[in-house]
């Protein structure tokens, strides 16, 4: 709803042709989204209800309030965030593309539920969403969020966007990586790898979209939204600071949650096209953390350093294209 | 002095990348792969390093895109490739920058780097330098038309 009381929609609707494409991208992004399409059942998360068992009640106590802040964005994502776009679309078949990531951002809410259900009780749970209710920053980062969705200016609100796919996740992601890198909690954690790999292909297209509409508009507007931009960051993490220590502090992880924060940060930024912010001793992401991200992203592949004395051949496990001709 | 060819879908994250390396100061020609089959095709007569975008991931195929895989198809431009440079998300897990892993496992070319996104700004620094020295080795050392594995 808008500030005004009156429910936005748009004014005109064409039938979709996929036959006539005008943006090409947009197809493209449809395609893998429906490819990587996934549903929590297929996870079984079951199966951690042993190595939960092994967490301190302080450990349970954080992973709890991580999952309870993680459904409020995707609530507000599948329910607010990506249907407030569709109104700002160029293309009918972005119009779509937005319907597809809100309904992924509905499975994803709906994919903590099915992790609390299987692992605590639902005293637990309701304790915990009292405490997302109560705790001022996470409250404070949908307010931010929600309010641009609300706003009046179509690139804006991609901002905002982008920065809750690609940057506003992470303090909650953070949790699950550090329990897969301790062994813990694998399940949930392959469950979430999915969430994060579906808001990596969110992030990238709004961030381009938000380009696209960039280009359109004049010097002025482009530096004044660039301005915005980097002043929505910080006031974004700032809170994200606080809201990490409120979440991780007792566990004395903060500032390795910092370091992943600033990374994806960064990642977001060059979503909406403009260069990384933190410097790079400021993003350096516990190898840990990273390799339960990315099992791939190791120092094998910079040859140039000398650091790898002989190269990678791959574990190619994606699917093989048909139409190589070697 | 070797070339760098690369694709960059209409994103331009790649070629916006490839625009802040500033090769041609080195020596090093560029060559883009065209966007689309329409755009006509890229040959090429001079051996390069292929820096080629990493699409999507997951077990749908498609990591190294189309554009790409015709490039590599022809045998004439396959002769002359001699290493590979990934751009990529590390969201994507597994598949992070896995392009990179099948054009070096099918040519048999080392994986040189990988970065993410538009690449930061040390990403620059170690791609232009670690490009300008690969060149100079190759050319002071005559290596083996092709490397393998």
């Amino acid at each position: 709803m808008s500030p005004t009381g009156k429910l936005k929609l748009i004014d005109r609707v064409s039938a979709i042709n996929w036959n006539r494409l005008e943006d090409e991208k947009d197809l493209e992004v449809w395609d893998r989204l429906v490819g990587n399409f996934w549903l929590p059942e297929k996870v079984p998360v079951s199966n951690d209800i042993q190595s939960w068992a092994t967490l301190s009640p302080a450990e349970k106590l954080m992973t709890t309030r991580v999952f309870t802040g993680l459904t409020l964005l995707d609530t507000i994502q599948g329910t607010v965030g990506a249907v407030s776009l569709i109104p700002d679309a160029l293309t009918p078949h972005e119009e779509a593309v937005y319907t597809n990531i809100a309904f992924m951002e509905s499975v994803h809410a709906k994919s903590y539920s099915s992790i609390f259900s299987t692992l605590i009780s639902s005293k637990e749970i309701d304790e915990a969403f009292a405490w997302s209710e109560a705790n001022p920053n996470l409250q404070r980062k949908a307010e931010i969020v929600l309010e641009y969705y609300r706003g009046d200016d179509p690139l804006k609100r991609k901002v905002a966007s982008t920065m809750l796919e690609s940057f506003l996740f992470y303090s909650g992601f953070y949790a699950p990586m550090y329990w897969s890198s301790r062994a813990k909690l694998t399940n949930t954690a392959d469950l979430i790898r999915l969430i994060i790999r579906d808001e990596a292909v969110h992030g990238y297209y709004i961030g381009y979209k938000f380009q696209k509409g960039l280009a359109q508009v004049t010097q002025a507007e482009q530096d004044d939204l660039k301005a915005y931009t980097f002043d929505l960051l910080f006031e974004l993490y700032e809170n994200e600071v606080e809201y990490t220590e409120a979440l991780y502090g007792e566990l004395g992880l903060t500032e390795d949650v910092k370091a992943f924060l600033r990374y994806n940060a960064n990642k977001a930024l060059m979503n909406l096209g403009y260069e990384a912010l933190f410097p790079k001793e400021d993003t350096d992401v516990n190898p840990a953390i990273l390799a339960a991200l990315s099992p791939n992203a190791d120092e094998n592949h910079d040859f140039f350093s000398g650091s790898g004395s002989s190269y990678v051949i791959g574990k190619a496990v994606e699917t093989e294209d048909d139409d190589w001709d070697f | 002095m070797g070339s760098l060819v690369y694709f960059s879908s209409v994103s331009e994250n790649t070629h916006r990348f490839v625009q802040r390396l500033g090769l041609e100061e080195l020596g090093i020609s560029v060559h883009r792969i065209p966007l689309r089959p329409a755009d006509g095709f890229l040959r090429v007569d001079e051996p390069y390093v292929l820096m080629v975008p990493t699409y999507g991931g997951g077990n749908e195929g498609g990591a190294v895109p189309r554009q790409v895989r015709k490039f590599l198809n022809d045998e004439h431009n396959r002769s002359f490739v001699r290493g590979v440079i990934a751009a990529g998300n590390t969201n994507f897990g597994a598949a992070y920058c896995i392009a990179g892993n099948i054009v070096a496992t099918k040519c048999h070319v080392p994986y040189l780097y990988a970065f993410e996104l538009l690449g930061t700004a040390e990403d620059v620094t170690r791609v232009r330098e670690g490009l300008g020295r690969f060149w100079q080795r190759q050319s002071s050392t005559k290596a083996p038309a092709q490397l393998s594995a």
